[in-house]
Order: structure tokens, then C-alpha cells, then sequence
């Protein structure tokens, strides 16, 4: 296995304010990597690192083993998918013209695109007959997401970033598009770092979770692994897991 | 109706549209591309939208007369009125220009450039087809207000439905200054209900 992307000593500060501090990881080629953390722990930062919407202010973050302040940014974003949880769908474009996007700024033929199109339609569960001509506001949610995944995956990057992609969604169908995910994981074979706050979501869609904190991370591990971490932040983040009914449930008395 | 009045009416109408239309295609080919550079020049905007804004403050015929004594580009006539009317519209488009751009949803923004589309197809594709609609509202709002102050051109030897107006208050004659009045104001009430419709026809949400 080789580190498609890897953070080395990566600072980033805004006006003196540290938001990653001497911030190292690999991913290596195929896993998920997801960063779990509070809010401001500074993994939404270190992912747009990745794709080069941030650049370091000091250390480098290396992608294909190039740091990205050498890469080409065009280039770059290209060869990587991106995933918001606010989606970031053009409203002004059909669903076909947004999950096209990116094939049709790098060059494909129009019927190639329109056979890719319709291909991610239907393996992400939206009849392209029905939903090719439709434009955002007329999807829910969680169509919405799905389409936003159908577009980062166009043009076959081996890279791909989430950041809490599923994080607006009610639960019932956040649990079917994590469960879509593992399927897309385990068969794409993709780089992925998947950012999110939750510790669930985390164990279950990880091959290994890194836990941020204060702009660092502080435990590296697999799920299984995670578990039994003994870090403070680990076991703050794994006492969330812990409430069940038959401790603290309001149930009728035995 | 006299056709001589008639005729008079039917030309004077023509050279006022001609004013207005000259002066907004000029303010548009400057405040819309400004407006653009704006978005990008944080730094600039207040002191641009600040000198728009004083501009507007002047009081129309005062900056009218204030043009006669400036050199290239005053002088008693058409070029001067256009001038002063050009300095009238760049607000309104200039600052929807800026508005519609900079109230793209940025996480629209944000994956167009994360999905590696260059600052122009940023700009062409997602910026200006969004704030599309905000920039056509300006244009319309500077067009109408155009149409109105173009008759005070007549007071600077510019022509347009404005020389009726005047000629009517020097003379205490109230037809005179309503065959100025009437005809400026429907034009005004078209051109508002034309570019409306523009903007909803043009409107890409």
C-alpha cells in the first residue's frame, strides 16, 4: 500500500489563531479515512487541504506524493471528488448538467457523458427518466445528497473528500445513505477522508478514524481499535455511545 | 391634436430615447464589469460604492451644470447630458452587480471551485447566471430613474421631452409641460414593465 495523501507537520493559522498544529496522517490507497471531531477540532480545514482550498501555512500536505502548492489547482481538484453537506448543487443546472459537470470540463464526447450520467442515476436509486431533467429544489434531501455524491464520482477521481455530507439528513434516511456509502466503499475501492462529528457514523463507515482535537489528532486507529482507545477525547466522544434505555430509560418499573 | 405639436412630441420622444439608451449602454459596459472586479477587490468597495453613492447625492440639475465648464467632456449639448445621466446610473448597477454576485450561496461557489472549474467558468457558468437576476433589477431601476432625469438634459441644450417641460414653466403652460410629462412617464412605465419581464424570462432559478 502506498499514502495517496499524507499531511506532514501541516500548521494553518488565521490571524494567529492556530486551527491545525503540526497536523500528520497518511491515507493510504483504498482505505476511509474519517476524521471525527467537535466542531472547530480543525478537520474540515485539513480535508480542504487535500484539494488545495487552503494551503498550509506551514509543513505541506502531499497528494499522489506532489505537495499540492506544487500541483496544478485545476488539475488537482479534478482528479479529486468533493462531497458538502449543503450540497453545493448549481440550482441553475438539471440534475444531469450538475452530475456532468466535471466529465464535460474535461472534454468527454456529450453521448459519453449522458451514458456516465445516467449510469450514477441508476446505481445511486434514481430512475434517470425520471430525475435527469429535474432541477435541485425538486429533490429532497436526501436526493439532493445523492446526486451530490453522483458528482463527485463523474469523472472516476481516485480521490474522494466528505465532508459531514450526511449531516442535514433525518435519520432514517442518513442510515440508508450510510449504508449506500459502505456499499460505494466496498466496491469502488476509492481514497476517501470522510469528515463528521458523529462517533457512529465514524465507526461504521471507517477503515480507520482519526479523532481531532485542538487542530491535531489525537488518536489514530481502526474502529475495532477506537474502541479501546484511551485517549480523552476518545472516551468523551465514546461515552456519547454509551446511554441505552435499560439504564437510564423512563420505562414502566419491573 | 395641432401635428405640428404632434410631429414635435414624435421627436422630441425619439431624441429622449436616444439619451437614455446611450446612457444606460455606457453605464452598464462600465458598472457591470466594475462590479465584477469589485467582488474580487475586497478592499475597494467601500470607496468605489462611497464615490457612486456622492454622485448620486448631487442634485441632478446642479451636476448638469457643473459639467458645462469641464473640459472633453462638457460643453453645452447632447454629450454632456449623456455624461451626466451615465454618472447617475452607475450605482444601482454597480451595487446590485456586487449584491447578486457576492449573494451566490457559497457552497455553490465553493464546489465550483473544488470541482476545478477555472475563475472564469466560475464566473460565467455559476456567478453571473445566479446574479443575473439582481443585475438586470439595477439595470431596470437605473432605467427608469434615466427616463426621468433625461429631461432635465433640455436645460444644457440636450433636447428630449424635457425641452416641452421647460418651455412650459417659462411660458405658465400646463399643456406644454404635460406633452413632456406624459410621453416621458410612459416610457418610463414601459421600460419598467419590459425589463421586468426580462428579468423573469432571463432568470435561470
Amino acid at each position: 500500500m502506498s499514502a495517496v495523501v499524507e499531511f506532514r507537520g501541516v500548521d494553518y493559522s488565521v490571524t494567529r489563531a492556530a486551527i491545525l498544529q503540526d497536523l500528520h496522517f497518511t491515507v493510504e490507497d483504498g482505505e476511509t479515512l474519517v476524521l471525527l471531531g467537535r466542531s472547530g477540532s480543525g478537520k474540515t480545514t485539513a480535508l480542504k487541504m487535500v484539494n488545495r482550498l487552503l494551503l498550509p501555512s506551514a509543513g505541506e500536505v502531499l497528494v499522489e506524493g506532489k505537495p499540492t502548492a506544487a500541483w496544478d489547482p485545476i488539475r488537482l481538484r479534478r482528479r479529486i471528488g468533493y462531497v458538502i453537506q449543503e450540497t453545493g448543487l448549481f440550482p441553475h443546472f438539471t440534475v444531469a448538467e450538475n452530475i456532468g459537470l466535471v466529465p464535460r470540463l474535461e472534454g468527454w464526447a456529450a453521448e459519453r457523458i449522458r451514458a456516465r450520467v445516467d449510469e450514477l442515476l441508476e446505481s445511486a436509486g434514481l430512475p434517470p427518466g425520471e430525475f435527469r431533467e429535474r432541477y435541485p429544489r425538486e429533490l429532497s434531501g436526501g436526493q439532493r445528497q445523492r446526486v451530490g455524491v453522483a458528482r463527485a464520482l463523474a469523472a472516476d477521481p481516485p480521490v474522494l473528500l466528505f465532508d459531514e455530507p450526511f449531516g442535514a439528513l433525518d435519520p432514517v434516511t442518513r442510515f440508508e445513505l450510510q449504508r449506500q456509502f459502505l456499499v460505494l466503499r466496498d466496491s469502488l475501492h476509492k481514497t476517501a477522508i470522510f469528515v463528521t462529528h458523529d462517533v457512529r457514523e465514524a465507526l461504521m463507515l471507517g477503515t480507520r478514524l482519526g479523532l481531532m482535537h485542538a487542530g491535531h489528532i489525537e488518536t489514530l486507529a481502526t474502529p475495532r481499535e477506537f474502541l479501546r482507545a484511551e485517549g480523552q477525547e476518545a472516551r468523551a466522544f465514546l461515552a456519547s455511545l454509551d446511554w441505552n434505555m435499560e439504564s437510564h430509560g423512563s420505562g414502566p418499573a419491573q | 391634436m395641432d401635428p405640428g405639436l404632434r410631429s414635435e412630441i414624435a421627436s422630441l420622444t425619439v431624441e429622449h430615447l436616444e439619451l437614455v439608451l446611450v446612457a444606460m449602454l455606457i453605464a452598464a459596459a462600465v458598472s457591470i464589469p466594475a462590479g465584477i472586479l469589485l467582488t474580487r477587490r475586497a478592499g475597494l468597495q467601500r470607496w468605489v460604492l462611497s464615490f457612486a453613492n456622492v454622485l448620486q447625492t448631487i442634485p441632478s440639475l446642479a451636476l448638469f451644470g457643473f459639467l458645462i465648464p469641464v473640459p472633453l467632456i462638457g460643453g453645452i449639448g447632447k454629450r454632456t447630458a449623456i455624461v451626466a445621466l451615465v454618472l447617475y446610473a452607475l450605482l444601482p448597477i454597480l451595487r446590485n452587480t456586487l449584491v447578486g454576485i457576492l449573494g451566490v450561496d457559497a457552497a455553490v461557489r465553493e464546489s465550483a471551485v473544488a470541482m476545478g472549474m477555472t475563475g472564469r467558468q466560475v464566473l460565467w457558468e455559476v456567478e453571473l447566471p445566479l446574479a443575473m437576476r439582481t443585475i438586470l433589477a439595477g439595470v431596470r431601476v437605473a432605467t427608469v430613474a434615466t427616463i426621468g432625469t433625461a429631461t432635465i438634459a433640455a436645460a444644457i441644450g440636450g433636447g428630449g421631452l424635457g425641452v416641452f417641460i421647460f418651455r412650459g414653466i417659462s411660458t405658465v403652460d400646463t399643456a406644454q409641460i404635460l406633452a413632456g410629462a406624459i410621453p416621458a412617464a410612459a416610457i418610463a412605465l414601459a421600460a419598467d414593465e419590459g425589463l421586468g419581464w426580462l428579468e423573469r424570462k432571463l432568470s435561470p432559478v
